[in-house]
């Protein structure tokens, strides 16, 4: 069916419609694409900023990104049912390398979340990100939607194993984005409302015992600082209330590019990572706020069409997954910025600097391209 | 639909109803496409829950936001400006402190202080313990552990002070270096400093750090606002008196700080206003002299310009060095200073408090003649002692065999007591109380210096309450001699006794000759606030016959100061006094030898010259030294000479731009 494509692309036609089908045959979705660029467009702007205008870090990202996107590329190229294949390997894997972690892991900033292997680290829970929804949609695909009891406990399972190794580093941003992406492609599949009722329960009745045997205590005072920011205002209090007077002091317009003193005098953390989005809020205002979430929407829009065409239950899994675990680490990152959220490490998606968050987001954005552009287009071309 | 008809290669339409039909038409089985059919009816609800969903999570995130930028916008941008806008206290600079020549007595000279900002990225005991090294700053164990809680208690942002006081070649040696300590400064700031040490202490006074004494005093006057950032007040003498002329405004300084406490800029400035430069009355050259010729001895002396209350000396021996108290006392120099026998801390010109002895005779003759129980010439003849009717205690003349007839002149040249012992007797303790008030005794002098104490000018009511014992006919009559009950001060005595040379022209004495704004150069000159017309007697006259005898003092025959002023180049008037520490028994002779040195007579000794328009009053007290007339008048001599020979030989008040000013002991002071 894709060679008739190619010949009635010969064909006259309008120029548009060729370009649609250049790009459809190299496996690229053009909306999708733009959109990401918007994105990381916006994003050199405060990361500029954000960077203290420091030239090289821009470049840096430049270059990362570039190379993101000749992965996310490449990654389109490959036919979804290759991923479906080396799914399983990919899982495992990734466990080990977790173990792997677990035993001989460098410790940074109270966590052992890096696997030095002498040329390269890696920080195997990172995969985990595009491998949980991956693993969970290729799995339940092979049986019949919506999934019966005995494979929702499996996948539950295929689920729970990362993410207890990742809280064992401990790392619980990670290890709640891992559960979180598991858990939606669980549920796009098709999940009993009875499960998710009696899971809740369960979690609630889990909840103290959490508390009380598996949180670390500097996890346990960054939700009581979330709780009253102004109750260790020198200590960790000091982050969110700092990055709060930023956001509210920027206004509608924002105090302009570059002249954000919360920004550019040090009061905020990690202003160029994790606590990028007070930067842009103090800069752009409440409009920034509204533009980024305009480019945002637009790659969300784009996406949830694609996964509502697609054409087997493992792209629909699998896309949607991605898509809303997307709109989660937005939520969540601004959230824990605006301080509705606790600070758990999770960087803004597309704008935060930092190559491996950008490297997994662009093979995320690569496999929905591939899902996409890798139909069999002869289904609707029957009718 | 429509698009699906017309191109074949469409992509699929986002429709339910065609998906649905796709999918039935895809399957193999009917079974397969039923149940892909209810899984993708399925998958489409959840996608559109969770769009829901994300809906809400976006409208969450957008609630908040406009909840922060927009609702509580006011709220954030304050604290936003809080944050890096820091307002920071500009110290006036104090000001100076010249002597009625323009000679220096109080500076402010530059002190370099280290100043470290702890940061996490240095380790602050290495720092310090390095420092300490290189620069032999003498820290000890105690003191690092002491500047270690510092660096953990202080206030964010704020630095602490690893040492003041650095000596040039610190400063230098720290430069070379300071490359390794990027958090760690030389802060420069203006210390006083007093050039003549302890030559003009009691009447400079000095500055100190600021107590919570003095906090809770200045917040009391409403003006703590004005020493934000100050760390010294005027604790004493002139320091202190004047405090707020020398003081000045604090200004301010806008500056924006980075979260480290780095000035990135300032954004206003609001320049303070210096303290006045004060000019004292005082010549720092006779002042000098005056603890020259006081070597040892406990004692004090005041020099004054009767015309107008300028006064040029005043010392009190011993004195102490006021920059210790600048610096920080330590506490072994302050008990050194406290337990001193000579009690250097106190100001004995306005402090101590002395029978002012004979010294006071030409004032009592002044209330005799006016209240007309005296006249100049009515005869009196002195026995060996004074008796009170019906009594058989002898108030003693001090010579042994008395005087023979006496009138006023002779009375005050002899200085004879019995004399006075009968003025007293029959003027009555309530006149002589009037009197002595209105000659400033037992009140203050005005002068402007606030460590001054009052004396006592005794009477009925003041004996009662103070001894809650009736007043004796007895106790009159020693008030006669100016001992008794009767205690002065120095400088009242020198008031009383401005008083009589002037002739009955009150002067406030005054160390502050006049104020200068050191911006516009504006003068202010000090005020002589006493009512000119103060003191009034019935005849003029009576003032110059008092004034006679006190001439005849220095130049009669029997004169007790002739000795003394023997040869003056001048004519000078005076009055000795020997004042008693201890009584003497009845039917005992005082003997010094006999006596501890702390119950030995105090030596006094009051006099001015030109006789007809005085230029200089001199009084001298001599703690425990004997006869006024042997030991104090050659001091009140020497003085006068000083002044009216050496250092104003011309007569006018100072060259009018001297460049050196000539000190004793051979050494030379440059002027500005």
């Amino acid at each position: 069916m894709e060679q008739s494509q190619n010949k009635s692309s010969l064909e006259p036609m309008s120029s548009n419609e060729q370009k649609g089908s250049f790009f459809f045959v190299h496996h690229i979705d053009i909306p999708l694409l733009l959109g990401l660029m918007a994105s990381l467009f916006f994003s050199l702007f405060v990361l500029y900023s954000a960077s203290g205008q420091h030239i090289d870090m821009l470049v840096r990202q430049v270059t990362r990104t570039g190379l993101a996107f000749v992965l996310m590329i490449f990654v389109a190229q490959i036919p979804p049912r290759f991923f479906v294949k080396i799914s399983f390997w990919l899982y495992l894997l990734g466990i080990i390398l977790l173990i792997l972690v677990e035993l001989f892991g460098d410790i940074s900033k109270g966590a052992q979340r890096w696997l030095n292997l002498g040329f390269l680290r890696i920080q195997p829970s990172e995969i985990f990100k595009v491998v949980m929804p991956l693993t969970v949609a290729v799995f339940l695909s092979r049986s019949t939607l919506p999934p019966k009891p005995v494979n929702t406990l499996i996948a539950f399972t295929l689920v729970g194993i990362p993410t207890v190794l990742v809280l064992l580093q401990p790392d619980l941003g990670t290890a709640t984005l891992i559960a979180v992406s598991g858990f939606i492609a669980i549920f796009i599949a098709g999940l009993s409302w009875w499960w998710i009722a009696a899971g809740t329960a369960l979690v609630g009745a889990a909840l103290p015992v959490m508390w009380n045997f598996v949180l670390h205590d500097y996890q346990k005072q960054r939700v009581f600082t979330l709780l009253d920011p102004s109750s260790d205002p020198l200590g960790a209090g000091y982050h969110i209330i700092q990055s709060k007077i930023a956001i509210g002091s920027g206004g509608l317009f924002g105090k302009g590019w570059l002249q954000g003193s919360q920004s550019q005098l040090d009061f905020l953390p990690e202003p160029h990572t994790d606590f990028i989005f007070a930067v842009l809020a103090e800069e752009t205002g409440l409009v920034g706020f509204l533009i980024l979430i305009t480019i945002y929407c637009f790659i969300i829009g784009r996406c949830i069409y694609i996964t509502l065409n697609a054409n087997s239950s493992f792209s629909r899994i699998l896309c949607g997954a991605f898509t809303f675990t997307f709109v989660f680490y937005i939520f969540v990152n601004i959230g824990m910025v605006s301080g509705i959220l606790p600070v758990v490490g999770v960087p803004l998606p597309l704008i935060s600097y930092g190559g491996t968050a950008m490297i997994t987001l662009t093979v995320c954005f690569g496999i929905i391209m591939s899902i996409h552009t890798h139909k069999k287009i002869s289904y609707f071309r029957k009718n | 639909m429509f698009g699906k008809k017309r191109h074949s290669h469409d992509r699929p339409l986002f429709s339910e109803k065609k998906k649905k039909k796709n999918f039935q038409n895809s399957g193999s089985d009917d079974n397969s496409n039923r149940a892909e059919d209810a899984g993708v009816l399925i998958f489409r609800r959840r996608v559109y829950f969770c769009i829901g969903v994300a809906l809400f999570m976006i409208a969450i995130l957008f609630a908040n936001l406009y909840y922060l930028q927009i609702i509580s916008y006011k709220d954030y941008q304050t604290r936003s400006n809080e944050n890096r806008i820091k307002i920071v206290p500009v110290v006036p600079t104090r000001g100076m402190i010249y002597d009625r020549n323009h000679v220096v007595l109080a500076d402010n000279v530059p002190v370099y202080h280290l100043v470290m900002y702890p940061n996490k990225q240095y380790d602050t005991k290495t720092t310090i313990n390095d420092l300490n090294e290189l620069l032999n700053l003498g820290l000890n164990d105690h003191d690092l552990e002491h500047l270690l809680y510092e660096s953990k208690t202080r206030k964010r942002f704020s630095g602490i002070e690893i040492s003041n006081f650095l000596s040039e070649q610190q400063i230098a040696s720290f430069s070379v270096h300071s490359y390794r300590y990027p958090n760690v400064h030389v802060v420069a700031n203006l210390k006083r400093s007093y050039p003549f040490a302890d030559i003009a202490t009691h009447a400079i006074g000095y500055v100190s750090r600021i107590n919570q004494k003095d906090i809770d005093a200045l917040s009391a006057q409403g003006k703590l606002d004005n020493y934000e950032g100050s760390t010294e007040i005027g604790k004493l003498g002139v320091e202190k008196y004047y405090e707020d002329l020398l003081h000045g405004k604090t200004g301010s300084s806008e500056i924006e700080v980075n979260s480290h406490g780095q000035v990135i800029r300032t954004l206003s400035f609001n320049a303070p206003e210096s303290g006045k430069d004060l000019i004292l009355t005082i010549d720092i050259r006779l002042q000098y002299y005056a603890q020259e010729i006081l070597g040892d001895m406990k004692g004090a002396i005041v020099a004054i310009e009767p015309a107008s209350g300028e006064i040029l000396a005043m010392y009190s021996n011993p004195s102490y060095d006021p920059n210790l108290f600048v610096r920080g006392i330590r506490t072994k120099e302050y008990a050194r200073l406290l337990n001193n026998p000579g009690h250097p801390l106190i100001n004995r010109a306005t402090q101590g408090g002395y029978a002012p002895a004979s010294t006071v005779k030409p004032l009592l003759c002044v209330m005799g003649l006016n209240e007309k129980l005296i006249t100049p010439l009515g005869s009196f003849f002195g026995h060996p002692y004074f008796k009170l009717p019906n009594s058989t205690h002898k108030f003693r003349d001090w010579r042994a065999w008395g005087h023979g007839w006496l009138d006023l002149y002779r009375a005050l040249e002899i200085s004879a007591d019995t004399y006075f012992y009968d003025l007293a007797y029959r003027a009555g303790i309530n006149k002589i109380h009037e009197y002595l008030d209105d000659f400033g005794f037992g009140k203050s002098t005005g002068i402007d210096i606030k460590e001054e104490s009052l004396g006592i000018n005794p009477s009925r009511d003041w004996k009662m309450s103070r001894f809650k014992q009736p007043w004796h006919l007895g106790d009159t009559v020693p008030i006669g001699i100016g001992q008794g009950y009767w205690t002065s001060t120095l400088m009242q005595l020198v008031k009383a006794h401005t008083t009589l040379a002037n002739k009955g022209i009150v002067r406030t004495p005054h160390l502050l000759k006049a104020a200068i704004d050191p911006v516009e150069n504006k003068r202010e000159n000090y005020i002589q606030e006493e009512d000119e017309n103060s003191f009034k007697v019935s005849d003029k006259s009576y003032w110059d016959h008092c004034r006679l005898g006190m001439y005849l003092v220095v130049n009669g025959p029997e004169g007790t100061g002739r000795r003394a002023f023997y040869g003056a180049q001048y004519k000078a008037a005076g009055k000795s006094g020997t004042a008693q520490v201890v009584s003497i028994k009845q039917g005992e002779k005082y003997d010094a030898s006999k006596l501890k040195a702390e119950h030995r007579d105090n030596a006094l000794f009051v006099s001015y010259a030109p006789f007809f328009k005085p230029r200089i009053l001199v009084a001298v007290i001599l703690e425990n030294e004997g006869g006024g007339s042997t030991k104090a008048a050659p001091i009140a001599r020497k003085m006068i000479d000083k002044y009216l020979l050496d250092l104003y030989p011309n007569g006018y008040m100072g060259e009018k731009n001297p460049k050196f000013v000539k000190l004793g002991m051979g050494g030379t002071v440059e002027l500005q």
